[in-house]
């Protein structure tokens, strides 16, 4: 990757960070619109019930009042779509029922919105809230996805038999991979939970819709991670409302991690009240709100047996899923499950038969949705969980049994990319590498050493391998587009030099923590040859960015940033003419570097500043050329990227109490090209404690009659400073072959990694004291752990 | 009810519902929105402030409890134009990402420092157990504090043995 002045590969300090540190930031909740009103929702205490009468009277008497609106005024509306059509197996289309702005006859999750109270303040809203009464009668409900899909089970939605959304397969036909599971000499099954995890962005969800009735317009302020969506999927499909009147702006977010790219009845339903009662309307969750209705990740029960050949080679996977997806479709569910699961499920390993069975369903639970690394969290749990436990069980070290397995290294230039047995083509990658690294890191041969002395100490220690894959860069249209995608995964990027040669950037990712305020700076000052102060970086407003699919899968430099280096070529080229038409030169014997136009071989230069001011101060200019040097480009990538990587967990466990602690976490991260290192180490280490949040701390718990029994933050631990050791990183660099930047992405890594190397090192740690435990339910705390040291 | 406070050095005057909370006093009456709303339970600490010189959660504090007292949110750290050697050192350590939890880390660190100058890691992490980070996985949040504590122990007057020392 050539770099004309060096920024590209340097951790720059971040920009962005001169508001945030001096308390300057602009969150949506900071903003109050003249004439602003404060909305409160009245939401169901129970999961499943019929509506009956919705005595609204007292409250709309109440002080301060201005509206309150129940679902029969919003039932002519549609409800909120889904992106990503999956089909049954039979190739019927999946079953859709309508998610309403407000429940209407029924509700079928706690939280679900009965109404919304408009009111002059957030206080006068809430009390009016309280105010409406609404009577229930409560039906049984179904909490747990494979109880949902049995006989008598109580029905979400009547037209989804059996609570099935979808059946769906992938990978080699069942009976061939059942062959090839037959002829093995050794085959770990495993059953387990990736339980249900609350995202948690410390921001909670916030909007602020208004409408101007002078010009028609509406303008909506969103905790959105993909403003440009929000508006396409809220005026065209919703609220029928033309999508040139509607502005929607993602300002300052206060992380997403997934659970801010969805479109939520709540963003529609205040633009829609903010039209009626011709005023702004605001509304921000408080965290109850938050855990009960921001859209859950993950939560899979699944079956997997991996097969394996006497010398340890894997001959056949077979897992069988069955993947919770709530009460209602939110906006990318229904992929999450099926194609960012079950694509991933060869992972590092030349498996030649695989074949992936998904059952998704209706529950009476909060929609699950992506959340950070969405899919290849669990597909990486399941497999990287299956070669511990298979090394274990056969008695080969597992790191050796990994070695025994990889893809061999290919650049996807030299060699082709590696393409799986579940449709995907790997771009490149050296597996072999990032874990070789790793075990250098760990000191390896000296840990089994010290795992020996430890239990003559009263300690468990235990080690626990990683090695991951994951499809970022999302998306090629066409590809997701045969998926069943409903929308392109393209990226704009626009490049506009000013006269005087500063530059604005615009892209239609958005920054909610990545920093792309100072990267996409960094790519566009090195491009230039010019300074870094120089470019100034503008998102999430629909009024300014042309068009974009915001930041998710880990796209943002892979795609967006490769939308701003076409625009960059761009304003390249036309500058060469300009320059040429200058120096009396014609343009293909001119050269840039260094923020100069040369004609090659001579001292003949012009600056790039120069050319700037020419275009828009066209007084000595080439007949055939339009004035301005300004472009915008559309990006839609080749295929996805695949960063990858290796993880190591040290666990230290107390023989007699269980007491369990993380001691160590190595993570080796392969994300291609670095443009800064700094932000990358960044993501990594708030990806990795994600992960290991999953595998010790969190966990959403609903009871039996559907109550989320640890929606706060007494109830529900969140990693805090105090339980972390020191993350040890490394990096490997293998550049993506289809991308301009040669970057893969680096925002999902640290999560998808993390989780498994922490659940294998509390394995290996009970397997070394003689406790042959072949699954501990996350999160695994260390009652767990002792209570398995009792029975093991 | 009448309420007398001094916020970032300016005095105000206002009347206020018993119920308001100090945080929304801030944020919608003072429009000082540095101070953020995690979860109201006083748990998360985006809200953190100082209360005369201490750190504390706005969230769980009436306006009406902070009569008569000084109130230091995240716009008034910077002293003279000066940023706190914290919001320098979060810069330089990356110890920050979306910036929401930002300003009440901060906050935190700050009165923290006042009392321990010299935290070990471990201290750091104890003492910010109560401020969530959902970003940055806190490693970067501890290395902002670590370089914070240097700078300021550099820029205390040097002591008699120091000074003697510099001059051998
Ligand atoms: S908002 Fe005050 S502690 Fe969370
Ligand atoms: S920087 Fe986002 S929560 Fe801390």
């Amino acid at each position: 990757m050539s770099t004309t002045n060096g920024l590209i590969g340097k951790s720059v300090k971040r920009v962005e960070d001169n508001r945030f540190i001096t308390g300057k930031g602009n969150y949506t909740d900071d903003i109050i619109l003249p004439g602003q009103t404060y909305a409160a929702f009245v939401r169901t205490p129970y999961a499943h019930a019929k509506i009956g009468s919705i005595d609204t009277a007292a409250a709309l008497a109440m002080p301060g009042v201005v509206a309150i609106y129940t679902g029969a005024d919003v039932a002519a509306i549609n409800g909120v779509p889904c992106g990503w059509q999956v089909n049954f197996k039979n190739g019927d289309t999946m079953k859709e029922p309508k998610h309403p702005l407000l429940a209407v006859g029924k509700v079928r999750y706690t939280g679900e919105a009965v109404a919304i109270v408009i009111a002059g303040t957030r206080e006068q809203a809430c009390d009016a809230a309280e105010a409406v009464q609404v009577e229930y009668e409560e039906l049984p409900v179904v909490v747990n996805a494979a109880e949902a899909v049995k006989p008598g089970a109580p029905q979400v939605h009547d037209e989804a038999p059996n609570n099935m959304c979808y059946d769906w397969e992938l990978g080699n036909p069942k009976a061939e991979v059942d062959q090839a599971m037959a002829t093995a000499a050794h085959v770990t099954m495993l059953e387990f939970v990736n339980q249900r995890m609350i995202p948690n962005a410390i921001e909670p969800r916030s909007y602020n819709a208004s409408y101007d009735a002078a010009n028609g317009r509406y303008t909506l302020y969103t905790s959105t991670q993909n403003p440009h969506l929000i508006r396409l999927l809220m005026s065209a499909f919703v609220l029928g409302i033309p999508e040139h009147k509607v502005r929607v702006v993602g300002p300052d977010v206060g992380g997403g991690f997934g659970s801010k790219i969805f479109h939520y009845t709540e963003e529609a339903l205040l633009t829609w009240a903010s039209h009626k009662i011709n005023r702004p309307v605001k509304w921000t969750a408080d965290r109850r709100e938050s855990f009960l209705t921001d859209a859950h990740g993950r939560d899979h029960i699944t079956k997997a047996e991996m097969g394996f050949d006497k010398e340890g080679k894997a001959v056949a996977l077979r897992v069988k899923t069955f993947a919770n997806l709530g009460a209602y479709l939110s906006t990318f569910s229904t992929c999450v499950p099926t194609y960012l699961h079950g694509t991933l499920l060869q992972g590092l390993y030349t498996t030649p038969k695989i074949n992936v069975d998904v059952t998704a369903v209706f529950t009476n639970t909060t929609p699950v949705d992506a959340y950070r690394g969405a899919g290849r969290p669990e597909a990486t749990y399941l497999l990287e969980r299956l070669m511990d436990l298979a090394a274990h069980e056969m008695g080969i070290d597992p790191a050796a049994l990994r070695f025994k397995n990889f893809i061999p290294p290919f650049d996807g230039v030299n060699q082709p990319g590696y393409q799986t047995q579940v449709a995907l083509q790997y771009d490149s990658g050296n597996y072999e590498g990032v874990l070789k690294k790793g075990l250098e890191m760990l000191g390896y041969e000296d840990f089994r050493k010290r795992q020996k002395e430890a239990a003559q100490n009263g300690k468990l220690l235990g080690v626990g391998f990683s090695t991951y894959i994951e499809a970022c860069g999302i998306a090629p249209s066409a590809v997701v587009g045969a998926l069943g995608a409903r929308a392109g995964l393209y990226e704009v990027g626009q490049v506009r030099v000013q006269p005087t040669g500063k530059v604005s950037v615009f892209t239609g990712t958005h920054s909610h923590g990545q920093g792309h305020e100072t990267t996409f700076a960094q790519v566009v000052a090195d491009k230039l040859g010019i300074a870094f102060e120089d470019v100034e970086v503008i998102h999430g407003d629909s009024d300014s960015v042309a068009f974009g699919m915001g930041t998710c899968g880990s796209r943002s430099i892979a795609v967006g940033g490769s939308a701003i280096m076409k625009s960059v070529e761009k304003i390249i080229e036309k500058g060469k003419k300009i320059a040429a038409h200058k120096l009396e030169a014609n343009a293909e014997d001119l050269e840039f570097a260094g923020g100069r136009f040369t004609v090659k071989g001579t001292n003949k230069s012009v600056s790039f500043a120069d050319v700037a001011l020419t275009a828009y101060v066209p007084h000595v200019y080439p007949k055939d050329l339009e004035p301005g040097l300004d472009f915008s480009s559309f990006y839609d990538p080749a295929n996805f990227t695949y960063p990858f990587g290796c993880h190591i967990a040290v666990v230290e466990v107390d023989k007699e109490t269980g007491t369990l602690a993380l001691r160590r976490f190595i993570a080796v991260d392969d994300v291609g090209n670095v443009i800064n290192p700094m932000i990358v180490e960044g993501q990594i280490h708030g990806g990795v404690v994600q992960g290991v949040g999953q595998a010790l701390f969190e966990g959403a718990e609903y009871d039996e009659n559907g109550q989320l029994t640890n929606g706060t933050y007494m109830d529900y631990c969140m990693p805090r400073a105090d339980n972390l050791p020191m993350i040890e990183t490394a990096g490997q660099v293998t550049p993506c072959p289809h991308n301009p930047l040669g970057v893969k992405g680096a925002g999902e890594a640290g999560t998808i990694g993390s989780t498994p190397a922490v659940v294998n090192a509390v394995i290996d740690a009970l397997w070394s004291g003689g406790h042959i435990v072949k699954d501990l339910r996350m999160p695994i705390t260390s009652e767990k752990v002792w209570r398995a040291m009792q029975t093991a | 009810m009448q309420i007398h406070v001094k916020v970032n050095g300016v005095e105000y005057k206002h009347d206020v519902e018993p119920r308001l909370l100090l945080v929304h006093y801030l944020r919608d009456v003072l429009r000082l929105t540095g101070t953020h709303i995690g979860c109201e339970t006083s748990i998360c600490g985006a809200c953190t402030v100082h209360v005369n010189g201490k750190a504390a959660k706005s969230c769980t504090l009436f306006a009406v409890q902070a009569d008569n007292c000084e109130i230091t949110t995240i716009e008034g750290l910077a002293q003279n134009g000066e940023l706190h050697p914290l919001q320098t050192s979060f810069k330089e350590m990356h110890g920050l990402q979306c910036g929401f939890c930002t300003p009440g880390v901060i906050m935190t660190a700050a009165d923290y420092l006042k009392q321990n100058p010299h935290p070990t890691e471990e201290e750091i992490r104890t003492a910010l157990e109560g401020n969530f980070c959902r970003c940055t996985g806190y490693q970067n949040i501890v290395k902002s504090v670590q370089l914070a504590a240097e700078k300021m122990s550099e820029s205390k007057p040097v002591t008699k043995e120091k000074k003697e020392e510099v001059v051998v």
